[in-house]
Parts: C-alpha cells; sequence; structure tokens
C-alpha cells in the first residue's frame, strides 16, 4: 500500500517537474470554458437582412420596420433593385432578403393578398432555417394586424428552460468535454511514455503488482482532474449563472463513474500503442472524437441512423451528458439518473479490465 | 538549400515509412472520420416523442392529433386525457413535446370562436426544442381556418425561396464544415511532434551537428506532411462530393489552391508547437487543446458566429478554419469566384506564414 502511495507521489512530481504543464493543467480549462461557454450558442440573433423595397409605401415600410425593430434581424443593406441582392447573399453580408414588390400595399387594401418574396442563404442551413422561421412568422404577425386571424392558437409552454437559452444547456456540456480531454490526454501517454524513454523496465523490477500499477497511475489523474472540474464549476454557476437545480454533492459524486471511464480509456490507449505519436493518434480520432460527435452534446443523438445510435451506447460522455442536463437544468436525482449511472460503472470496469488485459500481453 | 531541404524530407518520409501505423492513419483518417460522422451527424429532427392529452374526444381533436402524426416529425409515445401524468413524462424523458387539446376545442372551431391548444415541451436542449416548436407551429397553421375580422384587409403572402441549397439540408452545410475540422486536427497533430520527438530522443544534436539551418529543417520536416494532407484532402472533398451530395459549383483549381493554404497553415501551427514543447506530452496536449475543441466551437462549423457576443467574434480570427468555411462553402455551395472571399485567402496566407516564421525563430534560437 505504501509503494502505491509512493508511486502516485512520483507520478504527481513528474507533473509538477514540468514548468509548461501546470498553466495547461489548470489555466486551459478555465480559459476554454470562459471562451467557448460563450461561443457555443444556437441561440440564432441578428441575422444580416437585406431589404429592397419597391413599393415605398407606409404598408411596406411598416412590414420592414416590423423585421428590422425585432432582435432577430439586423438591416445589413438596403437596394433599390432586386439584382444587388444576388451579390449580398454570395459574400455573405446578407442572409436573409425581403423584397417587397410595387403594388403591394394596393393589393392588401383591396382584400387580395400582398405578395412578397424571402431569399435565403440555405448554405447555412442553421442560420437559413431559422431565419427564414423568424421572417414567416413576422409576416403572419402582419396579416394578423391585418385582420385576419387563424383561429386555433397554439399557445407553448416550455419546462426547464422556459427562454430557450442555449447557454444553459451547453455551458455544462462544455464542461464535461474539458474535463473528458483532459483527463483523457493525461492518462493516454502515462505508460507508452515510460515504455519509450525506458523507465518502464524499471517500474517493472518493483515488487508492485500490474493492478497495482495501473491504479497507481490513475489515482493521481483522476485527481487533477477532479480539481480541475472544482475550479471550472463556480464558472459555470456564478459567471453565466447556469442555475444548477438538482444537488451539487449528487453532481460532485457522479463525476466520478464519468472519470473512471475516461481515465481507463486513456490507460487503455497507453496500453495499446508502441509510441508516444500512436497514442496520441488513436487518443484523438478513435476515442475522442466519438465522445465529441456521438455523444448528443452538439448533435442530437435521435437524429442520427440507427447504426450509431446504437454506437453512442459505447459512448461514456452520452451518459454524462444526461447526468448534466439533468441535475442542472431538470433538477431531478438519483431515482431518474440511475441507468446512466449504471451503464458508466459497466463501461469503466470493461475498460480497466481491458486495459489490465493489454498490459499482461505486453508484459509476457 | 534545396538538396539538403531534400535530404531532411526524405529523412522524414523514411521515418514515416518505419511507423505504417502513424502514416496509414494521417492519410486514411480523415477520409474514414469524414464516412462516420458525415452519415451520423445532422440537425434535421425526426421521431420525436410526443404525448397527446385529448380532454375534447370530438373528431377535430382527433384531426388535429392526426396532423401532427401525418407530418412524420412526431412518434406517439402517449395518449390520454388527463394532464396529470405530463410532469413525470417530461421528466424522464420518455416524451418530449405534449399537445393538450382543451374541452370545448371542437366546439369553438365548428361556432367559428377563437380557440387555443397548448403544446409543452422540454427546452433543455434549446436547438431541438426551437426546431420542435417551429415544426408545431407549421402544423397548426396549415390546418387552422383563419377567421375574418372586420374591415380586413388581404393577408402578406410570402414567397419563400431558398438558394445554394434549396431542401435546407443540413449534412450540405455539415459535411464542408466536417472536412475542415478533420483536417485541421490531423495536420496540426501530424507536425506537433516532429520537432519535439528529436529533442526528446536525443537526435535534436545531431541534427545541430549539420550544415543545415533552420528554415531548411522547417520545410523538410513540413513538406512530406504536406504531401500526405493534400492526398487526404482531395480524397475527403471526393468523398463529400460522391457520398454527401455536397455540390462543387465553383473552380477546382481554386478549392485546391484554398485547401493547400489552409494544409500549410495547420502544419505550421503543429511545427511551432512542436519548437515550443519540451516533451511529446506537451506537445500533444497543446495541439489537442489548441484544435479540437476551438475549431468545433469558433469557426462556423456548428455555431453560428454571427450570434455570438462581440468579444468572442474577435477571438474567432484567430482560427484559420473559420477563414477555410467560409471560403469552402463560397466554393462549393454558392460556386462564388475570388472577389468574394480573396480576404479569407489573404488571412489563411498570413496565417500560415506567421507560423512557420515563428516556428523558425524558435528553431534558430535553439538550433
Amino acid at each position: 500500500m505504501s509503494m502505491l502511495v509512493n508511486l502516485v507521489i512520483k507520478e504527481l512530481l513528474q507533473l509538477k517537474r514540468d514548468p509548461k504543464i501546470l498553466p495547461l493543467l489548470f489555466l486551459a480549462p478555465v480559459l476554454q470554458l470562459l471562451i467557448l461557454g460563450y461561443a457555443a450558442t444556437t441561440d440564432i440573433r441578428q441575422v444580416e437582412l437585406a431589404v429592397c423595397d419597391l413599393d415605398h409605401t407606409a404598408a411596406s415600410r411598416q412590414l420592414v420596420d416590423h423585421l428590422t425593430g425585432s432582435t432577430y434581424f439586423r438591416r445589413t443593406a438596403t437596394v433599390s433593385s432586386q439584382a444587388e441582392l444576388g451579390p449580398l447573399l454570395g459574400s455573405g453580408a446578407a442572409r436573409i432578403a425581403l423584397t417587397i414588390p410595387a403594388g403591394y400595399q394596393a393589393e392588401r387594401l383591396s382584400r387580395r393578398p400582398g405578395k412578397v418574396q424571402i431569399l435565403a442563404d440555405g448554405s447555412d442551413a442553421m442560420v437559413g432555417t431559422i431565419g427564414l422561421g423568424y421572417a414567416l412568422s413576422a409576416l403572419q404577425a402582419e396579416t394578423a394586424r391585418g385582420g385576419l386571424q387563424p383561429q386555433i392558437e397554439l399557445r407553448p409552454k416550455v419546462l426547464y428552460n422556459p427562454d430557450l437559452l442555449s447557454r444553459d444547456f451547453m455551458v455544462p456540456g462544455v464542461l464535461a468535454m474539458i474535463s473528458m480531454i483532459m483527463t483523457m490526454m493525461l492518462t493516454a501517454m502515462a505508460l507508452v511514455r515510460e515504455r519509450e524513454i525506458g523507465t518502464m523496465e524499471q517500474l517493472l523490477v518493483t515488487p508492485l503488482k500490474p493492478s497495482q500499477l495501473i491504479v497507481g497511475k490513475l489515482v493521481p489523474y483522476a485527481l487533477v482532474g477532479f480539481i480541475e472540474i472544482l475550479t471550472a464549476l463556480p464558472f459555470v454557476l456564478y459567471w453565466f449563472h447556469v442555475p444548477l437545480r438538482g444537488s451539487l454533492l449528487l453532481l460532485l459524486a457522479l463525476l466520478f463513474p464519468f472519470m473512471l471511464c475516461t481515465l481507463g480509456l486513456g490507460l487503455l490507449v497507453s496500453t495499446l500503442s508502441r509510441t508516444q505519436q500512436q497514442a496520441m493518434m488513436l487518443t484523438a480520432f478513435i476515442f475522442m472524437l466519438p465522445q465529441v460527435f456521438l455523444s448528443g452534446f452538439v448533435f442530437p443523438i435521435q437524429n442520427m441512423p440507427r447504426a450509431f445510435q446504437l454506437v453512442t451506447y459505447l459512448v461514456p460522455l452520452r451518459y454524462f451528458v444526461v447526468i448534466l442536463r439533468g441535475v442542472f437544468l431538470k433538477g431531478v436525482g438519483i431515482t431518474v439518473l440511475w441507468p446512466q449511472v449504471a451503464a458508466l460503472v459497466t463501461l469503466g470496469t470493461v475498460i480497466l479490465i481491458l486495459a489490465r488485459l493489454r498490459f499482461r500481453q505486453q508484459l509476457g | 538549400m534545396i538538396r539538403r531541404t531534400l535530404a531532411v524530407a526524405v529523412k522524414e518520409l523514411l521515418q514515416l515509412k518505419r511507423d505504417p501505423r502513424s502514416t496509414l492513419s494521417l492519410l486514411g483518417v480523415p477520409i474514414v472520420l469524414l464516412l462516420i460522422y458525415g452519415f451520423a451527424l445532422s440537425f434535421d429532427v425526426h421521431h420525436i416523442r410526443l404525448a397527446v392529452i385529448d380532454q375534447d374526444g370530438t373528431q377535430a381533436a382527433r384531426d388535429l392529433s392526426q396532423a401532427f402524426l401525418e407530418s412524420g416529425y412526431f412518434d406517439l409515445v402517449y395518449q390520454g386525457t388527463d394532464p396529470r401524468p405530463l410532469d413525470h413524462l417530461l421528466d424522464d424523458g420518455r416524451a418530449q413535446a405534449a399537445v393538450v387539446i382543451p374541452y370545448r376545442y371542437g366546439a369553438d372551431l365548428e361556432n367559428g370562436r377563437p380557440t387555443t391548444v397548448q403544446f409543452v415541451l422540454d427546452g433543455s436542449d434549446s436547438q431541438m426544442a426551437t426546431t420542435i416548436l417551429g415544426y408545431a407551429r407549421q402544423i397548426v397553421t396549415s390546418i387552422s381556418p383563419t377567421l375574418r375580422l372586420r374591415g380586413a384587409e388581404g393577408p402578406v403572402a410570402p414567397l419563400p425561396l431558398v438558394w445554394y441549397n434549396p431542401d435546407l439540408a443540413s449534412s450540405r452545410f455539415l459535411v464542408p464544415g466536417l472536412v475542415a475540422f478533420i483536417l485541421m486536427i490531423t495536420t496540426v497533430i501530424a507536425t506537433s511532434l516532429s520537432v519535439v520527438r528529436e529533442k526528446e530522443r536525443g537526435t535534436m544534436e545531431s541534427l545541430r551537428a549539420t550544415p543545415l539551418v533552420a528554415i531548411e529543417l522547417l520545410l523538410g520536416k513540413t513538406l512530406p506532411y504536406l504531401l500526405l494532407a493534400s492526398a487526404s484532402a482531395a480524397g475527403s472533398l471526393l468523398l463529400a462530393n460522391i457520398l454527401f451530395a455536397v455540390p462543387i459549383h465553383g473552380s477546382l483549381l481554386w478549392l485546391g489552391a484554398v485547401t493547400l493554404l489552409f494544409l500549410l497553415g495547420g502544419l505550421g501551427w503543429g511545427v511551432f508547437i512542436s519548437t515550443l514543447a519540451d516533451s511529446q506530452q506537451v506537445a500533444f496536449q497543446m495541439s489537442l487543446l489548441s484544435t479540437m475543441l476551438p475549431t468545433l466551437v469558433l469557426s462556423g462549423f456548428v455555431f453560428p458566429i454571427s450570434s455570438m457576443p462581440r468579444a468572442v467574434q474577435l477571438i474567432t480570427h484567430i482560427i484559420p478554419a473559420r477563414y477555410y468555411l467560409v471560403a469552402l462553402r463560397g466554393i462549393v455551395l454558392k460556386g462564388v469566384g475570388p472577389e468574394y472571399w480573396w480576404g479569407q485567402a489573404v488571412s489563411l496566407g498570413v496565417f500560415a506564414v506567421l507560423m512557420l516564421t515563428l516556428a523558425m525563430v524558435r528553431t534558430i534560437r535553439s538550433l
């Protein structure tokens, strides 16, 4: 047992020896959280709008004011012919273009439909879709103002996140992503580095058992990962004001099964590769990208083809994203989240057993 | 000079050949990744788990819930007349949205009175919720009769028209972003170990003993990777075109030129990291931390830059993928020429030159 403690201390000392690694470990996560927390927004506002008003009447101006008066649009260009719209959309100076043909007011006053054209830039499908949606609902409101009303009104009631702010949803996800990257990165190099530098032999002649060696490599990095999250968490709560509706204690406790998986994956990589370069490639491409893309953090899992949905069950971050959103936004407890916890513990155990098996093979 | 540069390049290639696993992954990884994730990523929401609470029970109410199901976006997971189980259904995620049709809905419709339908939805994934709400609005609008009040004007009749991507397929917009994202990570990771490895293994001394100057060493280290990266970039773009129906409307020549500038910037960034770091571990961390999340979040690949706060928008200017994406989407989707994206190309060039110069300054100091 005391040998194990010594190994942990040796590992921590080694981290301290490299002066460039400490700022990387503790500053990088907070910095990334601060920048990416702001940037990871899907609230589409200020869509660039070009206006081509060929009618020049009170009604057409009212329609334009209606669109430009909201925070959804920002008028970037006013042109006097439709031909000028092409270059604006081509260069991205405008994403939505509104054209009001001459005679718009006259048509509407004589109770006929007043046609207007909305051009949307589909090359950025997200802004295009949502911008088009905003424009259409603004036009519908304009119709209602003229005295025509749809008989059925849809009254939305949004639970958990009434203002539909993407920040409350994204910032905890960014935190999970950062901690995943940091912990995997650290352990991926842990064993292969000793092998490449040639210190592996020295470790092997000590009376430490392979499983003790693995634990000795895991514990220091688990500590580092946990402290990293503790440093970043106050920023989530007090800087970004993400509401924490559930229990903080539960959140911290559930970090451990998640880190068991990410640290274990790193170790597994370390036993699978012969050089640090290989370890790096394996981590980045085989183990990290799936967590980024298949975890449901950015891209909803239910939109994926069936086969990919099955693969997502192997992605630890998938479960942790559900846990984070559950604890932060829904305020649910372990009674709802236990399947996620069970999955993480199972995955983590399997990963560690695999790493242990690979490690024995290499020794023999 | 050219001979010595080539000598370093040949040495680096030989070293790559000795480690076929790494070489293969450099060449094949971008293509394989694109193949996998190109299929997986999409913002088009389907199979939304819907609960219907019908307190009315008339034919009109059944028509409304039928309209939701026939739209193809929604799957019915619960049907009832009592709204009380709703909270529970949404809490544990069994349902994502619920339509609550009130008592007297049918009667109101028949008598020409305005009526309301409640739509409850899980907002924790705000983007998906926005999309779902949009679908619901469309459905209700399409089946709702119009009430004409006294003195009514004619309606506003919008004629929507979408350019460049008429069916607004998210794959056509995401796949180019994915190509840029993958290429950025592979190029930086590929070169970030190249110099530091020599340092760690102690072979830097032997290089120092040769008459090599910094620029020859760096170019020699970068060229083989540029070759590999160009091959995998060409493969990725071809795949995007054939498999994911991303059209290439613009000129292939310009596409190649801009891509080359982008790759050079990524490789330069990798080499610069390699000269900064003292161990492969630090180089690895620096390259992952500086590419993975920043390129995912700050490049406009997923999150629109125009919606970010001003200060963060400024930060995105140091992300090369940001420029490449505008030029790439411009060339392939819009088919526009350099007059629309020359600024982006210049920025990419500046980035590449800056990175290689910085790397050179660092190398001169250590040689």
